[in-house]
């Protein structure tokens, strides 16, 4: 009797695995299609991290007292780490930070449209955690079941840093919201700016998202995009409430056949634009993370120098 | 470090007689500066580093500093037992009687100047924890001796760059020699006493800063015979950061520092 692989195509064999929710590992055959959808949203989530640390690490250096300059900087570098075992992940599947970090310089590769935003006030600080990272928990928290495992490994890491942002960002938003008039203004100034960029942050709408099905499929992706951002209005419009402040949409309602809230169309042009390079950020936001490496070039050229002697003197003293 | 590492015999309110208490506070003030001005300036490289470890690496002795700055200021606000608090300490108080040594101060300039002026920092810092560990002040004490693990994965850290950018290609030594040249001159002040120290050491309260600057040359010697660099042979040191002289440098990181306490005075955050 033949056996099931050898009636079965690769494809099918491997379809019939990510059905069955066994996790595909390095090793095993993938279709090339995958591996690259995989590289394109790994590696675009790594930079993510990394050009995410700009917007934040705009204010540690202001922050208005001693512990809040130290958590600040303390979630900074943890989302140095997340880039860490990201970049890790994506060279699993068989590319190479180098290669990554090129795509990125060059503009090849995308980093979250978010970051393409300005942090104005301190305010900010507590909007990025609490509206930011709760949009990008709601996007993450599924991926540590997504179907490649050094991906979903990852993710497990990620998001357990990530609830713990959001919290902090949450609690700024708290102080400044019981706090003076001034500080009040300032909480809600914020969500002003921030509201309908952390929307976006979903990706574009069902019917004009072209890879969701196939991600679907593979189950690399487990909602669609107009899934995960009804759940998050869900999740955001209580808490701007419990806070005192008003959502910038007017037309946010409580449906109750639904059971959900309804709300206002994204402006999708702004989305668009923002995405090919038109943000206040895109241009800074680059060309800071180009000079940091560029301006690293020689760091790096010293020690690999320097490693090369040491191996070349131990080599001979063996 | 929050408040609550320490036992509640290391947080008892020491007694110092009346005309030493100034003396201590002023001290633990200085301190508390240095290690939040330096935690400060690497805080500038986040997101800018050379490769993501060193951004790493640089976050997380930011972190270390900024977490020691802390426990000074709640104990240097102790001792001052007039209400203020850490971020009072911190945030309102002007360039001239900020306390820290010119070193910390120095703007990060490229990775070799940051490096350089750690590595003469965290080399003076971990000797002097040393002796602040096994010193009388017990709260001091307790501080120390958290502080000094951290200060020995500093002073590790800040040596191999030294000996890596020293050993590494020609363009790296060149940097760092251009670093020397900058940095060289603000390194004695470290181990140089003021006379607040001089006081502090006749009380016995402070080590006698002879023997940590022997400790000191002779592990920055031993670094740089590593690096393949000769040890500078220039001998002017420039004081003035711990007696509150400082260069125009601070004033621009002080005004960032407090730009949020100075704008809005008296909220919470």
């Amino acid at each position: 009797m033949e056996t099931l692989e050898q009636v079965l195509s690769p494809e099918a064999q491997f379809q019939a695995r990510i059905d069955a929710d066994i996790r595909i590992e390095p090793k095993d055959w993938m279709p090339d299609a995958y591996r690259k959808t995989l590289i394109r949203q790994i590696s675009q989530h790594a930079h993510s991290e990394l050009v995410g640390m700009l917007p934040e690490g705009n204010w540690i250096t202001r922050a208005p007292s001693l512990k809040r300059k130290s958590i600040l900087l303390a979630k900074v570098q943890d989302e140095a780490g997340h880039g860490l075992y990201l970049y890790s992940a994506a060279e699993t599947l068989g590319t190479t930070r180098d290669q990554m970090l090129a795509d990125l310089h060059s503009g090849k590769a995308k980093y979250s449209s978010i970051f393409n935003y300005p942090t104005l006030s301190w305010a900010d600080m507590g909007c990025v955690g609490w509206l930011v990272d709760g949009a990008a928990i709601l996007n993450q928290v599924p991926l540590c079941r997504t179907s490649y495992g050094p991906y979903a490994r990852a993710m497990v890491r990620v998001c357990k840093e990530e609830s713990f942002h959001q919290r902090q960002g949450f609690e700024i938003m708290q102080t400044l919201c019981e706090g003076a008039p001034v500080q009040k203004e300032m909480a809600q100034e914020a969500l002003n700016r921030w509201w309908w960029p952390t929307l976006m942050m979903f990706g574009p709408k069902d019917s004009e998202s072209p890879n969701t099905e196939q991600s679907m499929n593979w189950r690399i992706k487990r909602f669609t995009n107009d899934e995960l951002r009804q759940k998050f209005v869900d999740m955001m419009v209580p808490q701007a409430e419990f806070l005192g402040l008003t959502v910038p949409d007017p037309t946010v309602q409580w449906n109750e056949a639904r059971q959900g809230y309804d709300f206002g169309e994204v402006d999708w042009e702004e989305f668009w634009s923002v995405v090919k390079g038109n943000g206040l950020c895109n241009h800074d936001r680059l060309q800071a993370r180009v000079q940091a490496h560029e301006e690293g070039a020689w760091v790096r050229e010293a020690a690999m120098a320097h490693a090369k002697k040491r191996a070349e003197r131990e080599g001979v003293g063996a | 470090m929050a408040p609550q590492d320490f036992s509640p015999a290391q947080m008892a309110a020491p007694s110092y007689p009346a005309d030493v208490q100034p003396l201590v506070f002023q001290y633990v003030l200085q301190l508390a500066d240095t290690s939040l001005i330096l935690a400060h300036r690497l805080s500038e490289w986040c997101g800018h580093g050379p490769v993501l470890e060193q951004d790493l690496a640089m976050a997380n002795i930011a972190l270390d500093l900024l977490g020691e700055a802390r426990s000074y200021y709640q104990y240097a606000a102790e001792l001052e037992g007039r209400g203020r608090t850490e971020d009072d300490l911190a945030y309102l108080r002007s360039a001239v009687e900020y306390r820290n040594p010119l070193l910390v101060e120095q703007p990060n300039g490229d990775f070799a100047h940051t490096v350089l002026r750690q590595f003469l920092f965290d080399v003076f810092h971990y000797e002097l924890l040393i002796e602040l560990k096994a010193g009388p002040d017990a709260h001091l004490a307790a501080i120390a001796e958290k502080s000094l693990k951290e200060a020995a994965y500093h002073r590790k850290w800040s040596a191999e760059w030294i000996i890596r950018l020293g050993d590494g290609t020609a363009e790296s030594r060149q940097r760092l020699e251009k670093a020397m040249r900058t940095l060289w001159r603000y390194a004695a002040e470290l181990t140089t006493p003021t006379p607040l120290e001089q006081r502090l050491h006749a009380a016995n309260l402070l080590p006698d800063y002879a023997d940590i600057q022997a400790k000191v040359a002779a592990y920055v010697a031993h670094v740089l015979a590593e690096a393949t660099l000769p040890v500078p042979t220039d001998a002017f040191a420039q004081p003035g950061g711990k007696a509150g002289r400082h260069s125009e440098h601070l004033g621009y990181l002080l005004a960032e520092l407090q730009y949020m306490q100075r704008t809005y005075p008296n909220l919470t955050w």
